[in-house]
């Protein structure tokens, strides 16, 4: 019997742009408020998860066509690279670094290289929680 | 003005109390799924109430945090329910 999910599809197409957005925010507040990549990516997949429930696995890795494994393999390249770049300046493993920048648009901002790491968690945090439920949900 | 806010907390865990009577007793499975979204309900009023108490407004981003994991929560245990599977592989070919 095929059932007609009309509710759930709708709500999901709005609530996921909020949810995402939401997730933005998490990461990039990390710095001075409660949050960082771990919370924002699992926010992000979660997102991801709720497409999954209102469609299908088909549906969606046509959609978004992401592999995740690779997503996990750059997540895991980029933190290693933002810990490594302290060494071509002669400085200890990990050692971040941060500067003022007048940015357009945001006006004066601090860019700290301990973003970039965050980053590579994000990106580390969704690509295997993705990996987990897919591999999961695909099973028979 | 803060007595109001700490009766408001214990009225709100009283039904929490309440709620989790349903989820225990619950006939159906259905009854004990809509307590569980109440109780995640109840909880975000609880947080809200307790960050006013504890005068930060840090707990903010967990009111909407708990709001979308109850939300998704709630959709999974339906769906489950309702077709007996929580991801479809392919929800437009026949079965």
């Amino acid at each position: 019997m095929k059932t007609n999910d009309v509710i759930l599809q709708t709500t999901a197409n709005i609530v996921f742009f909020i949810i995402f957005l939401f997730s933005i925010h998490i990461f990039f507040a990390g710095h001075y408020a409660p949050g960082g990549g771990f919370v924002g990516g699992l926010l992000t997949s979660s997102a991801i998860v709720l497409l999954l429930l209102a469609y299908d696995l088909k549906t969606i890795s046509t959609a978004l066509p992401i592999n995740y494994v690779v997503m996990t393999a750059i997540g895991l390249l980029i933190a290693i690279t933002t810990a490594a770049a302290s060494i071509m300046f002669n400085m200890p493993f990990f050692t971040h670094a941060y500067d003022y920048y007048d940015l357009p648009l945001l006006g004066k901002q601090s860019l700290h290289s301990a973003m970039a790491f965050d980053l590579g968690v994000y990106l580390v945090v969704v690509g295997v929680t993705m990996t987990i439920i897919q591999t999961i949900g695909a099973d028979d | 003005m803060m007595i109001f806010f700490w009766i408001s907390l214990v009225i709100i865990s009283l039904a929490i109390a309440a709620f989790i009577y349903r989820v225990i007793v619950g006939p159906t499975i259905p009854d004990r799924v809509v307590a569980l979204d109440t109780i995640g309900v109840a909880l975000i009023c609880m947080i809200g109430l307790i960050s006013i108490l504890a005068d930060t407004s840090f707990y903010l981003d967990i009111i909407l945090l708990l709001a979308i994991l109850a939300f998704i929560g709630t959709v999974a245990f339906s769906k489950f329910l309702e077709k007996g599977v929580i991801i479809e592989r392919d929800r437009n070919s026949k079965e």
